[in-house]
């Protein structure tokens, strides 16, 4: 088959040419150029490819092209050429082609994208550098490389996949040593320990007989026993979180028997709100919203792939957990996406460990791929953070959300509920299979040779992903399934044995659509590949079901059928590869038993004086990388698609201030609200992750209650990213820690009456080469959903006019342990601050009735940075200046006005009320500590210390250039 | 009757919040219709009275943003689309659906319609995605959709491609001189142009008026709850709904 190189250029990019001369420390570059290269394999002449260049790949009024020569001419500098490597999705490539059929009427065989860079000024050896650190990713990129001043063209490069293997079904003898049996596990990349293998080898054992009769042998195949290693990975089955733990805390010891079902089930069992409609069992947890809709919300991690790959890691991460929401129930309406990263410092100077890339290079990649993921998925992105903390060099944590929103009753069903019956078939609709993702991320790239798949990182299309849940969204009205569920860890063997749990389901692995032939049977099991959802369709639906599948351009396949086995079967060509009961693939893992240990911390409390010119502390806070404003980051992302953004994440008189929480009016003909926020405190883990874990739910709860959310109408979900370190002792110490963090979930979440709904944890987040090792901080994001009954009635944090009044709520004590403000000063202290549920949540009741009342103008929470931060974000936020005394503020304690400033002491809000309701404003209050603080007045924010002098005196403009600087130049800003 | 077509399918993303304008601004029946559905004859453009491309991401962008669902309609929607504007029916493009009429060729059409591409919407000029909000200044035009508008209308940006360039000079003088530049971003205002557009072009529509597009998205402030500072209290003079009111009025004022 004939190749053709189309090249279309040329544009200029200053954001690379930036991002060498200052992520990379190359000054010498003088112009970055790049070229766009189609790659088309197929029978076409000259006049069709012109057309192609001039009407399909080109931007006549800016653009040209070249057919089968180089665009570029000779340079002076160096010109790299950049493709995918086989079997990595190739997005662009597959748009070209379906363009060339629309504008040709006529199929070429494949299409695949590429891009030149032109360095001008740049020596061969200096871009080889730039490739390799700021342009491609090894595991899923190949690139070219030729001096300008010979440049010739490049050879075209057909990036296909060849794989020559018969597919075969294969066994494991499980019959030998435990040191055997555990090598398997390893070799294999099975992730079992050496009990569940054994439970493993008894399962068949005792099913010998039976299984002869139906031509299996007493050994496992490799279908059923991959299949079994996804099934009860740690990521599927949560091992750690229902372990059994012997926990000793000082002298006392107790068995936990799964922190799971005794802290966080536990607890919303406890609390039992009418409003929870699903929790804990599908995909997403679904609360009610009103009498005709429930709302969904699920919060997923994707740190490993996004230490791969940045860019695809954090991509598939978003429209990986867009699929959660979008498969519970009979599927859900994506409303809203949120997202938090903790990365290392992007200012990092060190050296940067074997197989990581830099930290900005992470930030940006990560970056871009939730742009990309959320923008072009239509869904808005209306909450989010960045936290920085050097123990993420090894694993940066990515966070992403998906909310969504459906009628609660379709046709006379609920639809949060969902069964396949027997009879039902199984289609799987959205992309093909490849070797993507196969034993998720996986370092296995020294294996990987020219021609054969790059499975270790996987590449999400939000296009086609989109196109999918259109498409299920209409089939879902027209109620033309029973279950649906989405793909993700562990494919087709997850997704279809989950939802023939109770029933029993034959799967025929020869019918799923490949991308190129030559996987292995287990391999179509348990890729990963992405965009995918699996469907429980009624016979006599499946006509009409295929029908808008097609309207659509949505790929769908038939692989399968429930029945009535309570088995999964698993067949190839006809011939049976697998047989498992349910009871045992679900319910037949044996429960791990750990050990905790929890010590008291020994440090002491510093000893330091005032600092002399708190003017100037103040404005090195407000610079602080976990205090700075990130609104050059976050107007990247669409924060208003679907018109429902009530209040957005940047606020006040300039669009500059932060927003405590999101609000969102999910509905265009109800006043009714969605608040969405977060909470995460990782430092206070280095003190005790109790109070890490207290003050992140306190945290999320009073930023959703200041934008006017209804505190009695809450759903938490807990992310849990922990580590396991390199020993037994490092493992038992962050046991030890998990089951503290959780009996912080129990108490807070029991007092407050906020159940949670949905969660996930990642419990290894170490890293280790050589004789460099570092783990993340226990690190647990709390999120929130709530209601507004009426969302005219929120709240944005800007002071609104001069002459009103400014009080704080809550007590500020003498809580500087792990604050932002001893890390400024690089000490550690111990007095980590506590929260006192039973007072905060009554608090936070009141606040709700002002607000209802329409009595609050403004409303923010003391968080990072504590109340000097949080004072001075609502004064240059709406534009005035504050002159508050700190004389008048309720301490409990005499404490010193930096301590005043800077304790990030839990459940403080400060607030504005205008003065003719001072009188009602604090009897409604009464009950409550609060205090009248200060007014709002001119131009600088203007702080009296404890003696009467004046402490601080900085103009707001200041104040908020301090704020605005910090994360500028990262995207070559000023 | 008016009755108005929103495209959906392939990427487009705005489509619900673009009915509902239109359903606010008085259309008696306003559809979500699949591009498919047109291509496959399940449907047809004949039915409606106004046609809406409203935003998203058309096939990701790939290729250039607008440029591949542009050229799905060329060439396999050619005629109806010709029948449907020279019935004097009327068009509106939003953002992404702005540049998918530019690279059809529809818009400007300054020398009439040939489904010749004149202009185009390229990467802004900071090379970023951006999401803020703008003010549009109006200027004087034919076109119906923009009539009465006395005093800016403040809207957001949500693209990353919104650069606004011409071919040559001419091209930008004849705009200019038709009038057809309905909206630009006020350069009195900060932040002004986010995308580096010449001129500050933030709008153009063809010289009968009837056909429309421009970056920003009024769909998306329809209620001063939508706007940023609605907790100040200071609620600016115009909103988007003039928009889509203007069109239903427009057409059901021929309809008499």
């Amino acid at each position: 088959m004939p190749v053709h190189r189309i090249e279309v250029g040329i544009s200029t990019n200053d954001n690379i040419k930036n991002a060498i001369i200052i992520d990379l420390g190359i000054p010498n570059i003088k112009k970055v150029k790049i070229i766009n290269v189609y790659t088309i394999v197929g029978d076409l002449n000259q006049e069709e490819l012109e057309f192609l260049g001039k009407e399909v790949l080109s931007d006549q009024i800016v653009e040209d092209f070249t057919i089968n020569k180089p665009f570029s001419k000779k340079i002076n500098g160096t010109i790299v050429e950049v493709g995918f490597k086989p079997g990595v999705t190739d997005n662009v490539g597959r748009t070209a082609k379906q363009a060339i059929k629309d504008a040709l009427q006529k199929e070429v065989d494949e299409v695949y994208s590429s891009k030149q860079y032109l360095f001008y000024g740049i020596s061969k050896k200096v871009a080889e550098s730039i490739t390799h650190d700021l342009i491609a990713n090894k595991l899923i990129e190949r690139w070219q490389i030729v001096e300008g001043i010979s440049h010739q063209g490049f050879e075209a490069y057909i990036p296909k996949v060849i794989i020559n293997k018969v597919p075969i079904v294969d066994e494991f003898d499980l019959s030998g040593s435990d040191e055997n049996l555990q090598e398997i596990s390893k070799v294999h990349v099975l992730a079992l320990n050496l009990e569940e293998m054994k439970a493993i080898r008894d399962y068949f054992s005792e099913n010998k007989d039976e299984r002869e009769k139906i031509g299996l042998s007493i050994n496992p195949t490799d279908v059923e026993m991959e299949c079994l290693a996804q099934t009860w990975s740690e990521h599927c089955k949560h091992k750690i979180f229902n372990a059994l733990i012997e926990y000793k805390e000082g002298n006392e010891i107790e068995t936990i028997d799964s922190v799971f079902k005794t802290y966080i089930k536990g607890a919303t069992d406890e609390i039992n709100s009418d409003y929870l409609v699903s929790v804990f069992k599908d995909n997403a947890g679904v609360i009610k919203f009103n009498d005709d809709y429930t709302i969904a919300m699920k919060v997923e991690t994707h740190n490993s792939p996004t230490a791969l790959d940045p860019y695809g890691g954090a991509l598939t991460g978003i429209v990986g957990c867009n699929r959660d929401p979008a498969g519970t129930g009979k599927g859900f309406k994506l409303i809203f996406n949120t997202n938090i990263f903790c990365f290392a410092s992007p200012f990092y100077d060190g050296k940067i460990p074997p197989r990581l890339f830099h930290p900005r290079r992470v930030f940006k990649g990560v970056h871009k791929g939730v742009i990309d993921g959320g923008n072009q998925s239509g869904i808005p992105t209306v909450n989010g953070s960045l936290y920085f903390d050097k123990r993420y060099l090894g694993k940066p944590l990515v966070f992403v959300g998906t909310g969504g929103i459906a009628p609660a009753i379709i046709n006379n069903k609920p639809t949060h509920e969902k069964q396949p019956k027997p009879g039902d078939l199984v289609v799987m609709s959205g992309g093909k299979i490849g070797a993507d993702g196969i034993h998720g991320a996986t370092f296995s790239s020294l294996e990987i040779n020219e021609n054969s798949p790059a499975t270790a990182v996987q590449i999400g299309s939000p296009f086609t992903q989109k196109k999918l849940l259109d498409f299920l969204l209409e089939a879902r009205d027209k109620d033309l399934f029973n279950a649906i569920t989405d793909n993700g860890a562990g494919g087709i063997s997850s997704s279809v044995g989950e939802m023939g749990e109770e029933i029993g389901v034959r799967l025929d692995l020869e019918k799923a659509p490949l991308k190129y032939p030559g996987l292995m049977p287990w391999e179509i099991l348990i890729s990963e590949a992405q965009e995918r959802m699996t469907i429980a369709v009624p016979e006599n639906n499946i006509d009409a079901f295929f029908a808008l599948s097609k309207k659509h351009d949505v790929e769908s396949t038939i692989i399968g059928e429930f029945n009535n086995s309570k088995q999964f079967q698993l067949y190839y060509n006809n011939k049976i590869a697998g047989i498992i009961s349910m009871e045992f693939l679900h319910n037949g893992v044996p429960q791990k038993k750990m050990k905790g240990i929890w010590n008291h911390p020994t440090i002491s409390d510093p000893q330091f004086d005032c600092p002399e010119d708190l003017t100037k502390t103040l404005k090195r806070m407000l610079g602080r990388l976990n205090i700075c404003s990130k609104e050059s980051i976050l107007r990247q992302y669409d924060h208003e698609v679907q018109g429902g953004s009530i209040v957005k994440p940047f606020t006040g008189i300039e669009n500059d201030g932060p927003s405590d929480a999101a609000v969102i009016r999910p509905l265009f003909d109800s006043w009714e609200g969605i608040g969405v926020s977060h909470g995460m405190c990782p430092r206070y883990s280095d003190i005790d992750t109790y109070a890490m874990v207290a003050n992140a739910i306190d945290e999320a709860v009073r930023n959703v209650v200041c934008v006017g959310t209804n505190p009695d109408y809450l759903a938490g979900l807990d992310n849990f990213c922990w580590a396991m370190g390199f020993s037994k002792e490092d493992e038992e110490k962050y046991v030890g820690d998990l089951v503290r963090a959780n009996k912080a979930l129990y108490d807070i979440t029991t007092n407050y009456k906020l159940p949670c709904i949905s969660g996930k944890d990642s419990m290894k987040n170490d890293y280790r080469i050589g004789d460099f090792s570092v783990s993340v901080p226990p690190t647990m994001l709390f999120s929130v959903i709530g209601k507004l009954p009426d969302i005219r009635k929120a709240v944005t944090m800007d002071v609104k006019n001069e002459g009103d009044l400014v009080y704080i709520l809550g007590i500020t004590k003498n809580e500087l342990g792990s604050t932002e403000y001893l890390d400024e000063l690089n000490l550690k202290g111990i007095k980590v601050p506590q929260v006192e549920p039973k007072s905060a949540i009554e608090r936070y009741r009141l606040l709700y009735k002002a607000i209802q009342q329409g009595l609050v103008l403004s409303c923010h929470d003391c968080s990072d940075g504590g109340l000097g931060v949080a004072l001075a974000e609502s004064a240059f936020a709406g534009g005035f200046g504050l002159e508050i005394d700190l004389s008048l503020i309720p301490c409990d304690e005499y404490l010193r006005d930096d301590i005043i400033l800077f304790s990030e002491s839990a459940s403080r809000l400060i607030l504005t009320i205008t003065p003719k309701n001072k009188g009602v404003f604090e009897i409604m209050m009464e009950g409550s500590e609060f205090a009248n603080i200060g007014v709002v007045k001119g131009t600088n924010l203007k702080i009296t210390g404890n003696d009467g002098n004046i402490i601080i005196d900085a103009l707001i403009a200041e104040l908020k250039k301090s704020w605005q600087t910090t994360l500028k130049p990262i995207y070559g800003g000023k | 009757m008016v009755e108005v077509c929103i495209l959906t399918g392939f990427g487009i993303n705005a489509d619900y919040e673009s009915k509902y304008a239109f359903e606010l601004g008085g259309a008696d029946i306003v559809t979500r219709v699949h591009v498919n559905d047109l291509i496959n004859r399940k449907d047809d453009l004949e039915n409606y009275n106004i046609l809406m491309f409203p935003g998203g991401f058309a096939f990701a962008d790939d290729l250039g943003s607008g440029r591949v669902l542009a050229n799905k309609f060329r060439y396999n929607l050619r005629e109806d689309l010709t029948k449907f504007i020279n019935a004097d029916k009327l068009i509106f493009g939003v953002c992404n659906g702005f540049q998918v009429l530019v690279k059809m060729g529809v818009l400007p059409a300054l020398e009439g319609l040939k489904f010749q591409q004149e202009v185009s919407l390229i990467g802004n000029a900071s090379g970023l995605f951006e999401g803020r909000w703008v003010q549009l200044k109006p200027m004087n035009s034919p076109c119906i959709w923009t009539k009465d508008y006395k005093h800016n209308l403040e809207v957001p940006v949500r693209h990353g491609e919104g650069q606004f360039v011409v071919k040559d000079k001419k091209v930008l003088e004849k705009l200019w001189e038709k009038e057809l530049i309905p909206f630009v971003y006020d350069p009195d205002e900060s932040p002004n142009n986010p995308n580096g557009s010449i001129n500050g072009i933030a709008a153009v529509c063809d010289e009968t008026g009837h056909i429309f597009g421009m970056m920003p998205h009024p769909e998306c402030h329809l209620s001063k709850y939508q706007h940023p500072k609605w907790t100040r209290r200071k609620i600016p003079a115009e909103n988007g709904l003039k928009l889509f009111k203007n069109a239903v009025e427009y057409i059901r004022k021929k309809q008499i």
